[in-house]
């Protein structure tokens, strides 16, 4: 079921997606020069489990399971007492860990974690995504129609 | 009937470690690593995760380098893997539609909104084996302005005019069936085939989905579209009180497109076959489809005449962990069982003399 979101909800999905699709070393070398890392204490995890992926008949039918997929997440608690959760694709426990720290200073305080992290991920995602955009498009077939020599 | 036999622990340990020898090899080669089998073998560890029914490339890598290349043992590997993590729940269903495509090809239509890109393809190579390529020396790939067109697929264009079968959407209180938690209990709704399929092996699927090309159980395929690229996972988080997105997974899917259906109430339209395949797969995709096509006969009303067309048959026996194991199972000790047919053909022989003596005396 989809649930309604309200708008901060909005905005810390957006946060949290981005952190998700982080590359593990990008996010830890941003997280490395965040200066006052909060302490914080596991709340749950960081663990891994399996999610299993559903597809949709047709492309846009009955919802069928596809397979599983490994699954890391965590959740902390922040010295200032906000909860943060982590979840991304692999088995990766330390990348859970830290978007679930990083989602609990963002609830404190989302517009340094916004500038420091979120946003310079977002850029590299979005430069990588258009790399791959224009090597494909590259690939991109150009049909045109033999003209018959008539005279 | 295989009984308990003693004897032959030192054996086993030492064919393990000449496993271990042997999978390493000649130690003046350097080992592989696994981030090289996930960058350099990425279709063989496409299939072990396919297959396998797990996406994890580092897990699909290491399952083939301790299978030695072995898939369907690397496949085994994973599946064994799985079922010692928790289940966290069920993603909401990926959307193809959204993809961030690098392969997408039809064969019914040239010109599509958002075009036709071949992507990594081994289509209109020569197939000549090329040394070259051992070493590291590639150029980087060509770029070329990507246009900012949405890349609806195939089927739902000609769906919009009413000549393609739609997707079919089943009510919101279907629970979709799931073959790791149940047992199938045939006839299968759709979405359980389809999950079946979409871990089924390969070489079995490619068989049948050929089989059917050549006359049992004829469908009349078109590739609508194959598609190829990464789609965002998104999962409803409790915790949370909404979904996020767990990252993106690289998928292949095949729509074909098949002769027509009508009935009293409905015009002649296109029937359909689905293909959905964890990471680059089109061959899998493609059979998929063309078998998931087949199956459809009882749906459609058509005459089941062939093996493509009996589900019973065909997901029995695509999943090949199950089939080897079975098949694999007769070399384990059968000692009793065949000393009891040989206690039964030394009788038969027996009475068999015995008759002929007595025939001769008469």
């Amino acid at each position: 079921m989809q649930t309604q979101t309200s708008l901060p909800d909005t905005d810390r999905k957006a946060a949290l997606d981005v952190l998700a699709h982080a590359p593990a070393k990008a996010l830890a070398t941003l997280w490395d020069a965040w200066a006052d890392k909060p302490q914080h204490s596991k709340v749950r995890g960081p663990e891994v489990g399996l999610v299993m992926l559903r597809g949709r008949a047709g492309g846009g039918g009955t919802p069928f399971n596809l397979g599983e997929a490994t699954v890391s997440r965590a959740s902390v608690r922040i010295v200032t007492g906000q909860v943060g959760h982590g979840y991304c694709l692999g088995r990766d426990l330390a990348k859970a860990e830290i978007i679930a720290v990083i989602d609990a200073l963002w609830q404190r305080d989302a517009a340094p974690v916004e500038s420091q992290i979120i946003q310079p991920l977002r850029t590299l995602a979005t430069q990588a995504d258009q790399q791959r955009r224009e090597e494909s498009a590259a690939t991109r077939v150009d049909f045109f129609t033999m003209v018959r020599g008539d005279n | 009937m295989y009984v308990a036999v003693k004897g032959g622990e030192a054996a086993i340990a030492n064919a393990h470690a000449l496993l271990a020898d042997r999978r390493r090899g000649d130690r003046s080669v350097p080992a592989l690593r696994l981030d090289q089998v996930v960058e350099q073998l990425g279709l063989a560890v496409d299939r072990a995760m396919g297959e396998g029914s797990l996406y994890d490339k580092e897990l699909a890598a290491l399952a083939l380098l301790q299978a030695r290349g072995d898939l369907i043992e690397a496949i085994f590997l994973v599946r064994a893997y799985r079922t010692t993590l928790p289940r966290f729940g069920y993603s909401q269903p990926i959307d193809t539609a959204a993809m961030l495509i690098e392969r997408r090809i039809s064969a019914t239509f040239k010109d599509l909104p958002g075009g036709q890109m071949l992507g990594p393809t081994f289509d209109y190579t020569h197939r000549l084996l090329d040394p070259s390529i051992v070493g590291d020396d590639v150029a980087a790939p060509i770029t070329r302005e990507a246009e900012a067109e949405q890349a609806p697929r195939v089927t739902d264009l000609l769906g919009r005019q009413g000549l393609m079968e739609p997707d079919g959407e089943t009510g919101p209180d279907h629970e979709v069936g799931d073959l790791t938690r149940e047992p199938l209990d045939f006839p299968l709704n759709r979405d359980l085939r389809l999950q079946a399929l979409a871990r089924g092996d390969e070489g079995f699927l490619l068989a049948l989905g050929y089989s059917t090309q050549r006359g049992y159980g004829r469908t009349h395929p078109f590739v609508g579209e194959i598609r190829i690229g990464e789609v965002e996972v998104e999962f409803d988080v409790p915790e949370l009180g909404f979904a996020v997105s767990l990252g993106r997974v690289k998928v292949t899917e095949c729509q074909m497109v098949n002769q027509f259906k009508g009935s009293a109430k409905v015009p002649p339209q296109f029937t359909r076959g689905y293909g959905l395949v964890f990471g680059q797969a089109e061959r899998k995709a493609m059979a998929m489809s063309l078998v998931d096509r087949a199956l459809r006969a009882r749906e459609f009303g058509e005459d089941i005449v062939a093996p493509a067309q009996d589900e019973e048959f065909v997901i029995s026996h695509s999943d090949n962990v199950q089939a080897t194991g079975f098949v694999e199972h007769l070399k384990l000790p059968h000692y009793v069982d065949f000393q009891a047919e040989l206690d039964l053909i030394r009788r038969m022989r027996a009475e068999h003399d015995a008759a002929n003596l007595k025939e001769a005396a008469e």
